[in-house]
């Protein structure tokens, strides 16, 4: 890999506008957002409730495309794509780690991690042992074969992590992971998180708790639709003043 | 994502909700058991009314006399005199196409034997009516060609006709007296029913002459039996005989003929084309029943989609494109209905056997009905799995995700 490639930004978005329209009349989610995120950056996304971080994470996470503004993941310009290219870039490129952990119910451990690269076309024996890996990798080697009603919460939420990562994301996006999750767990995924920063992955987490902000090495807030603040370890580096 | 790993996800989640997938299933396992059990019924009524009709002989052709008139008044077929014995013979002589002629006589008697008297039907006949109308002698035998020649006075009994008067002793060699004139008996036919006119056990038959000059006291005929050489000789031999009854009867170009031919072959594809026809019509309303269960299946197949919103929304977050969830509910309906197809042909299928059974008759499933009821369960598996798929396809993967 090139040095190019390596600055290359994960996430690039250049004056991202959302807006909704609800009723009648024209909500204006996002307000000109600018950010890049660079591999192997560790994020938190912060700020209150209407703020607009669950909008820039959808987005970010190719699951709604910007009202105007351009939005680039891995290199690849998302906004003039189709549903099914989202579809593929998410596939490829996104590993989802959802606060309810949105496991398949029914369904077992191995089965949900094994689900992207089924979606993927990878074939189904070197599918089993990726997601077997995968499992091994966050110490469920015991629960391969249950299902989520037979998992705690914080073992839902390292099989979600598993089936996340399993197909070589160049992005893990998590919204509120910690959100369900007792005090003990929260901190051994915050701790997992850590370790996968550690092992290389870009990492972004959109949170509302500050513990959980305070594990990140950069923090961007958000209020009314703008970045408010952008600041790394605690300390400010730049911040997006908008009028 | 290959078809295989659709079809296992299909049977999963079908399987996680076993009571409901019985119950969609039940309208296909109702329309495609009735359409398959009633085709078999329709099937094996089809065969009885032909055997019943093959019964009254083959290639038959039977002439009747036409109306008579008095004084502008129709008396109804049959009753007219202008048949006469001179006519049959004519027939055989003149048309290549007719195979065996049977002149017939028919007067209702009184049989006398001993003590015993019955009033009965008789017919009179030639030696070659059996050749034309099966009628099997169980005892003795049928009057010759030369009895008839001679005018013997010898007399064949409907089985119902020698009970009554012989009881269980045997009646072959017994002398019988019809309206005053003793007859001996030499036959005793088989039993076999009704033709669906009449009783053919309850008759006593003799030599057409002896009958005409023993008892009409004319040449007059009821009826002329004809067999034509073959099936597709019908036509054929009736024209014939229609042109040669006209010569001998001397019509004019214009005039209506003084007869009526009936032709066994058009009896029986009328009946046949009735009897199809009531099979079409049950086998119409059993379809009906099979698009009701497709609509009981659009109708869980919806229910199912909303409430696997947030499973959608999972799997397209995770990278499912639009076909592939289309594909899965789609194929979900299939199983559905293709699963229900098929019970139905077992349900069907036994109910078929069952009716064979009953009626002494197999092979009534025909595969032609297990076929096409099967594929039209997959047909309204696909039609009515569309709309509640293309739902589920269209979500959108945010609004799925957050729908509690």
């Amino acid at each position: 890999m090139s040095h190019e490639a390596l600055s290359q930004p994960i996430i690039r978005m250049q004056d991202i506008i959302r807006e909704y329209v609800v009723g009648g009349e024209v909500m204006r989610a996002l307000n000109g957002v600018t950010l890049s995120i660079l591999r192997n950056e560790f994020v938190a996304i912060m700020g209150p409730s209407g703020s607009g971080k669950s909008t820039t994470m959808n987005i970010m996470g190719c699951l709604d495309r910007p009202t105007a503004g351009d939005y680039q993941i891995d290199g690849n310009s998302v906004s003039a794509l189709q549903e099914d290219e989202l579809a593929q870039l998410r596939n490829m490129k996104i590993g989802f780690i959802f606060q309810n952990f949105n496991l398949l119910a029914r369904t077992t451990a191995l089965e949900n991690v094994e689900l992207p690269m089924m979606y993927a076309g990878v074939p189904p024996k070197e599918r089993r042992e990726r997601a077997t890996e995968a499992l091994i990798r966050i110490g469920l080697q015991d629960r391969l074969h249950n299902r989520p009603n037979e998992l705690s919460g914080g073992q839902q939420q390292r099989v979600s992590i598993a089936r996340a990562l399993v197909n070589r994301p160049v992005l893990l996006l998590a919204d509120e992971p910690t959100g369900a999750l007792d005090t003990r767990n929260t901190a051994e995924i915050l701790a997992l998180f850590e370790d996968l920063h550690a092992q290389g992955n870009t990492v972004v987490i959109v949170t509302h708790e500050n513990e959980v902000g305070a594990h990140a090495k950069r923090i961007i807030r958000f209020r009314d639709g703008c970045i408010e603040s952008d600041t790394a370890n605690g300390a400010m580096v730049m911040t997006h003043a908008t009028d | 994502m290959p078809l295989t790993e659709i079809i296992r996800s299909a049977f999963r989640s079908i399987r996680a909700n076993r009571m409901r997938a019985l119950l969609t299933m039940l309208g296909v396992i109702v329309g495609v058991a009735s359409v398959i059990a009633l085709s078999a019924v329709g099937q094996a009524s089809t065969d009885s009314v032909t055997q019943q009709v093959e019964a009254l002989g083959s290639n038959l052709l039977t002439i009747m006399p036409g109306s008579a008139s008095t004084s502008g008044v129709s008396l109804g077929a049959g009753s007219a005199t202008t048949l006469v014995y001179s006519d049959a013979a004519a027939i055989t002589a003149n048309d290549p196409n007719v195979a065996q002629v049977a002149p017939l006589v028919q007067r209702s008697v009184q049989i006398v034997y001993g003590n015993s008297n019955t009033s009965t039907q008789l017919q009179g006949t030639t030696a070659n009516y059996p050749l034309v109308k099966p009628t099997p002698v169980a005892q003795g035998r049928f009057f010759l060609p030369q009895e008839v020649t001679a005018n013997a006075q010898v007399a064949v009994l409907g089985s119902q006709t020698a009970q009554t008067l012989f009881g269980f002793q045997s009646a072959v060699g017994q002398t019988i007296d019809l309206n005053g004139v003793p007859y001996t008996v030499i036959g005793v036919l088989a039993p076999e029913g009704s033709n669906g006119f009449q009783n053919l056990d309850d008759r006593v038959m003799i030599p057409i002459t002896t009958a005409m000059n023993e008892l009409t006291g004319s040449d007059v005929l009821n009826s002329i039996d004809v067999s034509a050489t073959s099936q597709q000789d019908m036509a054929l031999a009736q024209q014939e005989i229609t042109s040669t009854l006209r010569n001998l009867h001397q019509l004019g170009p214009g005039e209506a003929s003084d007869f009526r031919i009936m032709n066994q072959a058009t009896i029986l594809s009328t009946l046949q084309s009735v009897t199809q026809e009531m099979t079409d019509l049950l086998t119409g309303v059993a379809a009906i029943s099979l698009v009701v269960g497709g609509i009981g299946i659009m109708n869980i197949m919806l229910v199912s989609v909303t409430e696997r919103t947030r499973e959608i929304g999972i799997r397209k977050a995770i990278g499912a494109k639009r076909s592939v969830i289309m594909a899965q509910f789609l194929v979900e309906s299939v199983v559905l209905s293709v699963g229900g197809g098929l019970i139905g042909v077992v349900l069907g299928g036994g109910g078929a056997a069952i009716a064979g059974i009953v009626l002494h008759k197999s092979g009534l499933v025909s595969l032609s009905a297990v076929l096409l009821s099967v594929g039209f369960a997959i047909v309204i598996g696909v039609v009515f799995g569309v709309y509640p798929a293309r739902k589920a396809s269209a979500l959108h993967p945010i609004e799925a995700l957050r729908y509690e």
